[in-house]
C-alpha cells in the first residue's frame, strides 16, 4: 500500500512546528501504524533527512507510550492504541495527517513526542493506598464482591496514555483521574483515604492546566482501555462530598 | 577466582528465617544517611524503590521510559504464582519450590528458589493491600488458575493484565514515595555505565534522553533492575527499548555474567508475518488451560481450512506426548514440540511456521460467554493483529523469545561480585535455572524488590559507615569521559546503514544459531558472523541528527552496540555448555524421543563469565550447584 503523509515536525518545545509531507511506499497491509513509520524513517535516513521522532515501547497496546493524533483522532480511528492500529484499516493512496497529542498540559518535546509527566504528578498527589510493605493482612481476610472487583478492574485498566485529554476540547484529564479515583475508591482498602485522595488529585489536575469536563464524551470514544465516562460522574460525587466535609471543617 | 554464594547454613526450609534472625540491620537513624541508586522501574525496581524509601533510605530511581509506569513488566499477561493453597488442592511452599526447581531443569540455586516460594504468599497480601484488583469468585475470595509445569491452581491473575496491575500497584507505592521526597525519579534517563571506585559500585553515568546531557550520580550502593536481554533476538515479545546495556556495562566493569545462554522461548505467540515486523505479540499461556494445540497429521492437510480436517486427522501433539500435563507442559518443552512439528512440514499458516490453538472444545463445553470472560481481551488482540476471529477458527501460534533466565551473577544477598552492586528481577540469574515456569517472573521481580533486598541490603551497607564516596573522585570523571567518547564515536562513523539493519541481522543470527536448537558447529559459525557484523557496525553505521536532544536512533545504536558484543558471549556460553537443559537445547544431546539430555556429572554448575578485555576470551568461573534437599532427576511431564 502507499500513503501520503503529513507529519508534524518540531525541533523542540519552544520552536514553531510545521506539517511536512512524505510518501510512505510499499507498506504491507499487515504492518502496524508504527511499523509503517519505521519504514518511512528508514527511507528518510537513506535520503539524509532526520527520522521522525515518535514514542513507542511495548507495541502491544498496554504500556501507554505511543501517542499519535491520526487524522485528528488520538490513536486514530477504532478502539485501541496507535501501535495496535493496522494499515489494512486505511485506504490505499490515502492522505494521513499525523500530529502529536494536543493538550495544554502535554507540551511537545520534539516532533510527535510530548511530555505527559503531568499524569505522574496527579498520581503522586494521591493515586495510591498508603500501606507499608510487610504490614498487609492475609489477602483473603477481606472478601470483595466479584461485581466490585470487576468494576475496580474496569477502572484500573487505564493505561495512562493521555488520549482522553488529547481528545477533549477542554483538554480535560477527568477520565484519567476518575479512573484512579474509582479504582481505589471502590475497594475497601482504598476507603480510608477516599476523601483526601479525590480532593488532592483533582486539585493537582487543575494545577497542571487540564480543563474541566463539559460532558462531550470524546474521551470515552478514544480510550483504548475502554474506561467509561460514567466514572467522571462518580468522581464528581466523591469530590462534592469530600469538599462539603472540608468546607464545614470536618477533617478529611 | 572463586564465588561465594553466601547461602546461610542450616536446613533448607530454615535458611531464610535463620538469615533474617541474624541479618545486619541499619537503624532508622542511619538509613537516611545512605543514598541508593536504582536503575529500572519495573516490578523489581519500583517495588525496591518504594520499599527502601519507605524504610528511610534516600533513593534515586532511573528509567528510560517517560514514566515509571511504562516499564515492560506492564505487558505480562497471565498471572503470578503463590503457594497460598486457597484452592485446597494440596499446594505448599515446598511444592512451589520443587516445581520451580524442576521447571528450571535443576540448574537454579536451591536456597534462592526456596526463599522465593516462601515469600510468594506475602506478595499476594501486599498487592491486595495496595488495591490490585485480582480476579475474585462470587463469594468475594480470590480466584486462581493453572499454569504450565504445575498440577495445582496457584496462579493469581487480573484478567489478561496481571503484569499491568502489579506494576501499577508498585508504581503507586513509588509515586507515594516520590511525593514524600524520599525518591527522586529520573524518567527518560538511560544508564550508560557503572562507576566503580576502589572496587566498589558507587555510581552511574546516565544520559538524559530529552537533552542528551551526560552526567554522573554517586551513591552508597547501586541496584540494577533493568530486565532481560531478549531483544538480542531483535524479534521478541520485549518492548522496543528493552536492552542489555546496564548489565552488560556492569559486566565490562567486572561483574560476572551468569548463564547468558539460558533464554526462554514462549510457545504461544502470534507467528511472524513479514520482515517489516518490529515485535512479536504474546498470547498468554493461560490460554492453554482451555485451548488445545494441534497440527494436521498429514502434511497434505496443512493448507486446508482447519474446520474441514477430521478429528482423526489431527495430532494433538502435546496431549499425545505428555499425557499428564498435556497442553500445560512447560514452555521449553511445548516450544520445542511445536518447532518439531513444523520442521516435519506439518506447520500451518504462512511459511508453515505455526500450530493451531483451538478453543472449539472449550466453547462447546463452557459456552462462548465463559471463554469471552476468561480471555476476551486476548481474542480481541488476536483478531486485531491477524484479522482472524478465534472464536470461529483456531488461533495460529508459534514460539517467540520471551524471557531470559541468565543475568548478572548474584549471591544470596542479591549482590554481584562487585561489592555494592545489587541486581534484582530478570536482570539477575538466580531463580529460574535453565527454564522459567509461567507466572514466576512477576513473583520473582516482586519478591526481590519487596521482600528480599530490604533485608539483604544491610549486609553491604553496614560495612560502609563513614565511607561516603566523594563524587569528585577521579573515577566519576573518567567514566563520564569514556561514555561521552563512546557516543561521539557512534556519531562519527558516518556510514551508510541504519541501526535497524544491524539489529535485524544480529537477531536473525541469534535466532538461527542460538534459538530453540543449538549445535557446536552452528554456534562456532555464529560467533564468527557476529564478529564480522560488529566490525561492519563500527565502520558502516549511519546516524543522523543531533546528540543534544531527543534522538532515538542514537539511543538504539548504543543498545545495539552492546547487543553485538553480548550476542557473542551468549553463543560462547551455549557452546561451552555441552549438554541440553531447559531452554538450552543442544542437538548433540537428546534422548531417543528428542527430549533434552542433561549431564549432571559435568554441568551441574552456574557458568559465570568474567570480562578480560575487548577481543580476549572471557574467563569462565564456575559456581557448583549443590543440592541438599532435592534429588536431581530427569524432568518428566509425561
Amino acid at each position: 500500500m502507499n500513503f501520503h503523509l503529513k507529519v508534524w515536525r518540531q525541533k523542540d518545545t519552544n520552536a514553531p512546528g510545521t506539517l511536512e509531507e512524505y510518501e510512505a511506499e510499499n507498506i504491507p497491509a499487515g504492518a502496524s501504524f508504527l511499523e509503517m513509520l519505521d519504514i518511512v524513517n528508514a527511507d528518510l535516513t537513506r535520503k539524509n533527512i532526520e527520522p521522525i521522532q515518535f514514542d513507542s515501547d511495548c507495541r502491544e497496546g498496554i504500556c501507554g507510550t505511543c501517542s499519535l493524533t491520526i487524522n485528528g483522532i488520538p490513536h486514530g480511528k477504532g478502539r485501541g492504541t496507535t501501535c495496535q492500529l493496522y494499515m489494512r484499516k486505511f485506504q490505499d493512496g490515502e492522505t494521513i495527517t499525523i500530529e502529536p497529542f494536543r493538550a495544554d498540559a502535554f507540551p511537545v518535546q520534539r516532533d510527535l513526542v510530548t511530555n505527559r509527566s503531568a499524569f505522574d504528578r496527579v498520581i503522586q498527589a494521591g493515586g495510591y493506598i498508603s500501606e507499608r510493605t510487610g504490614s498487609a493482612p492475609d489477602a483473603n481476610s477481606v472478601p470483595i464482591s466479584k461485581v466490585i472487583a470487576d468494576q475496580a478492574m474496569d477502572a484500573a485498566a487505564c493505561i495512562g496514555c493521555g488520549a482522553c485529554a488529547a481528545a477533549c476540547p477542554n483538554g480535560s484529564a477527568m477520565l484519567f483521574v476518575s479512573a484512579k479515583v474509582t479504582h481505589l475508591g471502590l475497594l475497601p482498602q482504598g476507603k480510608p483515604e477516599k476523601n483526601r485522595r479525590v480532593l488532592s488529585m483533582v486539585r493537582q489536575m487543575d494545577e497542571e492546566g487540564f480543563g474541566n469536563c463539559s460532558n462531550y464524551y470524546a474521551c470515552e470514544a478514544v480510550c483504548p482501555a475502554g474506561v467509561p465516562a460514567a466514572f467522571i460522574g462518580r468522581m464528581n460525587r466523591e469530590f462534592t462530598a469530600a469538599s462539603m466535609k472540608e468546607m464545614v471543617g470536618m477533617s478529611v | 577466582m572463586t564465588l561465594d554464594s553466601k547461602i546461610p547454613p542450616g536446613p533448607l526450609d530454615k535458611k531464610w528465617t535463620t538469615f533474617k534472625n541474624n541479618a545486619k540491620i541499619v537503624s532508622p537513624a542511619n538509613k537516611r544517611k545512605f543514598d541508593l541508586i536504582i536503575v529500572g522501574s519495573g516490578l523489581a525496581g519500583a517495588s525496591a524503590a518504594a520499599t527502601l524509601a519507605e524504610q528511610g533510605y534516600n533513593v534515586k530511581c532511573f528509567c528510560y521510559q517517560d514514566s515509571p509506569r511504562r516499564a515492560h513488566s506492564i505487558a505480562a499477561q497471565g498471572g503470578i504464582n503463590a503457594a497460598k493453597n486457597y484452592q485446597n488442592d494440596g499446594d505448599s511452599v515446598y511444592r512451589l519450590f520443587y516445581d520451580t526447581i524442576k521447571g528450571g531443569d535443576f540448574r537454579a540455586r536451591e536456597a534462592n528458589v526456596h526463599r522465593l516460594a516462601e515469600v510468594s504468599t506475602s506478595i499476594i497480601d501486599q498487592c491486595v493491600a495496595q488495591g490490585v484488583p485480582f480476579a475474585r469468585e462470587y463469594g468475594g475470595l480470590l480466584d486462581n488458575r493453572s499454569f504450565g509445569g504445575a498440577q495445582v491452581s496457584r496462579t493469581f491473575y487480573a484478567r489478561g493484565q496481571t503484569g499491568q496491575q502489579l506494576l501499577l500497584g508498585a508504581y503507586s507505592g513509588l509515586s507515594h514515595q516520590i511525593a514524600t521526597g524520599a525518591v527522586k525519579m529520573f524518567p527518560k534517563t538511560e544508564m550508560l555505565d557503572l562507576v566503580v571506585v576502589d572496587g566498589h559500585a558507587k555510581g552511574i553515568v546516565v544520559r538524559d534522553l530529552k537533552t542528551g546531557e551526560i552526567s554522573t550520580h554517586a551513591a552508597d550502593a547501586v541496584l540494577l533492575c533493568t530486565g532481560g536481554y531478549g531483544n538480542v533476538f531483535y524479534l521478541s515479545t520485549n518492548a522496543r527499548g528493552c536492552n542489555v546495556s546496564a548489565t552488560f556495562r556492569a559486566y565490562k566493569r567486572g561483574a560476572l555474567f551468569a548463564n547468558p545462554c539460558y533464554t526462554q522461548i514462549h510457545p504461544t505467540c502470534i507467528p511472524v508475518s513479514g520482515d517489516y515486523q518490529s515485535k512479536l505479540t504474546l498470547m498468554s499461556e493461560s490460554l492453554r488451560n482451555d485451548g488445545r494445540i494441534w497440527v494436521p497429521k498429514r502434511k497434505e492437510d496443512c493448507g486446508k481450512d482447519p474446520a474441514t480436517i477430521a478429528e482423526a486427522d489431527r495430532d494433538y501433539f502435546l496431549e499425545r506426548k505428555y499425557p499428564s500435563y498435556g497442553n500445560l507442559a512447560p514452555r521449553d518443552i511445548s516450544s520445542r514440540s511445536a518447532k518439531e512439528a513444523c520442521d516435519e512440514g506439518r506447520g500451518v499458516g504462512p511459511g508453515g511456521l505455526g500450530v493451531y490453538l483451538d478453543f472449539a472444545d472449550a466453547i462447546k463445553r463452557l459456552g462462548q460467554k465463559t471463554i469471552e470472560e476468561r480471555y476476551g481481551n486476548l481474542f480481541e488482540m488476536y483478531q486485531n493483529i491477524t484479522g482472524e476471529n478465534a472464536y470461529e477458527r483456531p488461533m495460529r501460534i508459534y514460539p517467540a523469545v520471551h524471557y531470559t533466565m541468565g543475568g548478572l551473577w548474584v549471591d544470596y544477598n542479591l549482590m554481584s561480585n562487585i561489592p555494592g552492586l545489587h541486581v534484582l528481577g530478570e536482570a539477575n540469574f538466580s531463580d529460574h535455572g535453565a527454564n522459567r515456569l509461567g507466572a514466576s517472573a512477576l513473583m520473582q521481580g516482586l519478591a526481590d524488590g519487596y521482600f528480599v533486598i530490604p533485608y539483604t541490603l544491610g549486609e553491604y551497607l553496614t560495612s560502609q559507615f563513614g565511607k561516603k564516596v566523594d563524587p569528585k573522585h577521579p573515577a566519576f570523571e573518567q567514566t563520564l569521559q569514556e561514555s561521552k567518547a563512546r557516543v561521539q564515536k557512534l556519531i562519527n562513523i558516518k556510514g551508510t546503514k541504519p541501526v535497524d539493519y544491524f539489529h535485524r541481522s544480529l537477531g536473525l543470527l541469534i535466532w538461527d544459531y542460538c534459538g530453540m536448537a543449538r549445535s557446536s558447529e552452528g554456534l562456532k559459525e555464529a560467533i564468527g558472523k557476529i564478529q564480522q557484523l560488529r566490525a561492519e557496525f563500527w565502520s558502516d553505521l549511519k546516524l543522523l541528527g543531533d546528540p543534544n536532544g531527543i534522538n532515538m536512533e542514537l539511543e538504539r545504536a548504543g543498545r545495539v552496540a552492546d547487543f553485538l558484543e553480548f550476542g557473542e558471549l551468549m553463543c560462547l556460553d551455549a557452546l561451552v555448555r555441552d549438554e541440553s537443559c531447559g531452554g538450552h537445547f543442544r542437538t548433540e544431546h537428546q534422548t531417543p524421543e528428542g527430549e533434552a539430555l542433561r549431564n549432571d556429572q559435568d554441568f551441574a554448575f552456574v557458568s559465570a563469565w568474567q570480562y578480560t578485555g575487548d577481543g580476549n576470551m572471557p574467563n569462565l568461573v564456575k559456581e557448583p550447584l549443590v543440592y541438599e534437599q532435592v534429588k536431581l532427576s530427569t524432568r518428566s511431564y509425561k
